[in-house]
């Protein structure tokens, strides 16, 4: 992958994408201004901000695939998949009061994660090689934030924001993966009593398992690994949901139990 | 509209069918019918299968989605008769020579093991009167010009009954999840789309128990051994000469078929 933004320019974006994460605000996407900007130099920024939060004392537990699913590439206006780390300090427990306050304009999807037993290395990574690490998978919500505004971005810009996330929730009922065919295993979102979105995992690259492959692979170019323990969320099998303060949120997925959140100012 | 009316219009739906052409929507003929009429022209239409030799094998409901719904400015759905001749059991390959402007759509079959007497049936009582449910697809077909339904013109023929196939793989509705069950289709090897049970009334289940009631209200038999294609858990898909379709339903399993042959539009 070829980066044209000097070390001063990432460090400069770093902070730029930092500032409108940490204090909740929009910011134009940053190709405005650098339009000849690369998926690596996004990747460089996204390096930069998950290296400053370690320094700031976040904790690393894990990754996640974006912009996975047809729906999602379609909704968003791009044509292949992205990824984000994950800290402890994005984390919520299930049944909690998501606060608003410190968003821009959440939106939610829900997912199917992993947590691996092994550590995964790319480049080459299959699906079968996922599925043989994996520990066991459990559903998710994750909260998407893109500090861009509008929520109009291109991919170079949605990867320096760390593909839009926010929050994240894992619940329900984990499972062992051999015990599911993942697939065939439907989902639906729930706003305030009423669908909003229904599919299959299949919409997540055909299966979940070829997402984390493929950000395993992804990982591999940036000179990383996933190591054992990580918790991977593979990409939204909806397109994703506005939510505003005062909605009630519940995924409700086929095996694997349900994921009840509220919002909040 | 006198009965002499009805008996034309559904003669008329019956002559295309033969001839495998389409008419003018009755809805643009300055007609009031109203759905009650649509219904009585659907069963003339019907009758004339019947003394051609067909024989009354279940139902079908249609216009289950809220997409669908809102399309058709309806806010319930509608049903169709199953006769003999809409089977197709050799080998699932669908003769696309008998249909005028087919569309394929994945559903859920429920087959009876005791009559269902509405009003007054539940979701339960469908549970507990099926003796198996399964994968299946309907390729319904419209004799109305380029598919320019309304409501009464869809319901007066026949709800757009084409042919359908069942799947091998048969399932107990008390050991499948059918609202959360996910509905993964895929054509030529390529990912459709993906959906789940919840996409039809809520729940497949709910669908057969409005159509136990709907038909009890208006005292048309539901028997034990009917089959009933529960409604679309699929967009609908346009399908020609060589095309493959597979659809997989979480817990139970698939159903494929092909096409051969050319339609008449």
């Amino acid at each position: 992958m070829k980066t044209t933004l000097n070390r001063e320019a990432v460090i400069r974006l770093c902070e730029r994408v930092e500032g409108a994460q940490t204090r909740a605000y929009a910011i134009p996407k940053l190709t405005d201004e650098y339009p000849s900007m690369t998926m690596a130099d996004g990747y460089a920024i996204q390096t930069a901000l998950r290296k400053r939060f370690i320094e700031q004392g976040h904790k690393l537990i894990g990754w996640k695939a974006g912009l996975t699913s047809r729906a999602k590439m379609k909704q968003m206006g791009v044509d292949q998949p992205s990824i984000g780390f994950l800290t402890d300090k994005m984390s919520r427990p299930e049944n909690s009061v998501i606060s608003t306050a410190d968003l821009v304009h959440p939106r939610v999807e829900c997912e199917i994660a992993f947590v691996t037993r092994e550590r995964l290395v790319g480049p080459g990574c299959t699906a079968a090689d996922v599925l043989q690490a994996t520990d066991y998978v459990l559903p998710a919500i994750e909260v998407i934030d893109s500090r861009f505004t509008g929520f109009r971005f291109d991919l170079e810009s949605v990867v320096a924001d760390n593909g839009s996330s926010a929050r994240f929730v894992g619940g329900g009922r984990p499972r062992y993966v051999d015990e599911l065919d993942l697939p065939t295993i439907g989902a639906v979102l729930e706003k305030n009593g009423e669908i909003v979105e229904m599919g299959a995992a299949a919409a997540v690259m055909d299966h979940p398992a070829e997402a984390v492959a493929m950000l395993v692979n992804i990982l591999a170019d940036m000179g990383e690994e996933l190591p054992a323990g990580s918790f991977v969320m593979s990409g939204g099998i909806t397109a994703a949901v506005a939510v505003s303060p005062g909605d009630h949120v519940i995924a409700r997925f086929q095996e694997l139990g349900s994921i009840s959140i509220r919002f909040e100012e | 509209m006198d009965q002499e009316m009805i008996n034309r219009l559904g003669d008329e739906l019956y002559a295309a069918f033969l001839s495998r052409s389409t008419i003018k929507p009755f809805t643009e003929r300055g007609l009031d019918i109203t759905l009650e009429q649509a219904y009585q022209i659907q069963q003339r239409f019907v009758a004339r299968r019947l003394d051609a030799g067909e024989s009354v094998v279940g139902k079908k409901i249609g216009v289950t989605s809220k997409p669908v719904q809102q399309f058709l400015g309806v806010f319930q759905p509608d049903f169709g008769i199953l006769t003999s001749g809409m089977l197709m059991s050799d080998g699932n390959v669908i003769d696309l020579d008998g249909l005028i402007q087919p569309k394929a759509e994945a559903e859920l079959a429920f087959v009876l093991k005791e009559d269902l007497n509405g009003p007054g049936i539940t979701a339960m009582d469908v549970i507990r009167a099926t003796d198996y449910v399964v994968p299946c697809f309907e390729i319904v077909d419209s004799r109305i010009t380029d598919w320019k339904i309304r409501i009464q013109d869809t319901v007066a023929d026949n709800a757009s009954c084409g042919v359908y196939v069942l799947g091998d793989v048969k399932g107990d509705p008390r050991k499948l999840d059918l609202t959360l069950a996910g509905m993964v289709l895929h054509k030529n090897g390529e990912l459709y789309s993906t959906s789940v049970g919840a996409a039809v009334q809520g729940s497949p289940a709910n669908a057969v128990a409005w159509l136990a009631n709907t038909l009890g209200e208006l005292g048309i038999p539901f028997k034990a051994g009917e089959v009933i294609l529960s409604g679309s858990q699929s967009e609908l898909v346009a399908v020609q000469h060589g095309d493959e379709l597979e659809c997989n339903v979480g817990g139970l399993g698939r159903c494929k078929v092909k096409f051969d042959g050319r339609s008449a539009v």
